[in-house]
């Protein structure tokens, strides 16, 4: 019979090595020992569910979730929207997707950042939606600035957003980070060159989406995000251990 | 030219940051945004079976605790049972299997409470010993790593368990299993996670 398998294997040359020296702190947290290569099992192809009533619907609007009634928050107004999709080029509806940035001066609300940029008293930071029926999300925020952080002396990180999957699967969990086009601070960050190939950097660089933004309110980034697919096969390839 | 596949690739992984907190957990960074925070009940107030704790401490190559971590557990319910529409049985009302705690900023210790999972089938018929998927992210972390917790008290489960005897080096399996003790009449299983060096903690590629 054809029901969904295994997943297909991680690509470990397109994701970043655990040790990437440039980026310091990799190095005495990176495992040295092989990984164990593990068959799917049912432990791997389950993964926690998430509904409606586990978020609320202004979640996934950073520029109101934190914001005093009536304000919003400083910066540039985009939209950053997408859809989930396995590397099938399905969509993965009703999964949740979690974002967490720094404010349009760089600075995140975290007591562990002392940078020297503002905290916005109306800009939170975090925000999480669930894709729909056809993999669709997309949240409203602002721009986030670059901001200096301590690797070699000089280094500052791109504009970015962190972004978390789940998808169906505890194999297919994922965290990510976001860049914007045409930004220069890509090229020369460590942990954007902890991934090898040129090509899969570019799958994290959201392009301008002008079709998508709001004229004289919000301009809009567009960001797809490619979770692992899974066999689909009329062999047998005992899964369920029959 | 052959004809082209037409697969997608993975969106590349990157770190979770020193700030992960402020998404996934925005109370330890020191602000109230959610209503509700996710993942801080695991197994609900109608779950069977034994009630546990387990804690640890994530330790990196020169001895240290790691102070920014977050770790995501995933588990069975006392029979076995996912709550995922691919699992066949039901689970106990309220029961998520999903939990996500993050490391104390000062110790580095984490723990959750949950409820001891049953045996899951495998594959090929072979019965898996009581185990917790745990997947942990921080700063320095590129590629979130995969782990499970074994229980101490199931040697003769373990001994047969097909994920641990995969493990070629026999040693290397005693850091999946996590050692028993009790406190104020509550069972508590202790499992350290050493990224690297002596003891590294066995990582799957799932």
């Amino acid at each position: 019979m054809s029901k969904p398998g295994e997943f297909y294997q991680r690509d470990r040359r397109w994701h970043p090595p655990a040790l990437a020296q440039d980026y310091k702190t990799s190095v005495t947290r990176s495992p040295q020992y092989a990984l164990i290569s593990l068959e799917n099992t049912a432990s791997e192809i389950t993964g926690p569910t998430f509904g409606h009533n586990d978020i609320d619907p202004l979640d996934h609007d950073l520029l109101r979730n934190f914001a005093g009634e009536g304000h919003s928050p400083i910066g540039e107004r985009i939209i950053v929207h997408g859809r989930v999709l396995d590397e099938n080029a399905r969509p993965v509806p009703d999964t949740l997707v979690e974002i967490w940035q720094a404010n349009a001066s760089g600075r995140y609300r975290h007591k562990k950042d002392t940078y020297l940029g503002s905290l916005d008293p109306n800009f939170g930071g975090c925000g999480r939606t669930l894709t729909d029926a056809d993999g669709y999300y997309f949240f409203r925020t602002v721009k986030p600035g670059a901001y200096p952080w301590r690797n070699w002396v000089n280094d500052w990180r791109p504009a970015h957003i962190h972004v978390s999957v789940f998808g169906s699967a505890f194999a297919q969990r994922l965290i990510t980070q976001m860049y914007f086009e045409g930004d220069p601070l890509i090229a020369t960050c460590p942990i954007v060159n902890t991934i090898p190939d040129p090509t899969a950097i570019e799958q994290l660089v959201a392009p301008l989406d002008r079709n998508a933004t709001i004229p004289l309110d919000s301009i809009a980034y567009k960001f797809d995000i490619v979770l692992r697919g899974r066999r689909s096969t009329l062999f047998e390839n005992r899964l369920e251990g029959n | 030219m052959p004809q082209k596949l037409d697969y997608l690739k993975e969106t590349p992984s990157q770190t979770a940051g020193p700030y992960v907190h402020i998404g996934l957990a925005p109370g330890a960074a020191g602000f109230d945004i959610y209503a509700r925070e996710l993942g801080w009940d695991i197994a609900g107030p109608n779950a069977k079976g034994e009630r546990i704790r387990v804690e640890g401490i994530v330790i990196d190559g020169t001895g240290s605790p790691v102070k920014d971590v977050l770790l995501e557990a995933w588990q069975a319910n006392a029979d076995g049972v996912y709550p995922h529409p691919e699992t066949a049985g039901e689970v106990e009302d309220g029961f998520r299997g999903w939990g996500r705690v993050i490391t104390d900023f000062e110790t580095g210790e984490w723990a959750f409470d949950t409820i001891k999972p049953g045996p899951v089938m495998g594959r090929d018929g072979q019965m898996m010993a009581p185990h917790i998927n745990l997947w942990v992210v921080a700063r320095g972390i590129n590629l979130g790593l995969n782990t499970r917790i074994y229980f101490a008290d199931e040697e003769a489960a373990n001994a047969a368990d097909p994920v641990l005897t995969l493990i070629e080096w026999e040693r290397r399996r005693a850091t999946l299993i996590a050692a028993r003790s009790d406190r104020d009449g509550v069972p508590v299983y202790r499992f350290d996670i050493r990224l690297q060096g002596q003891d590294e903690t066995v990582f799957f590629d799932i």
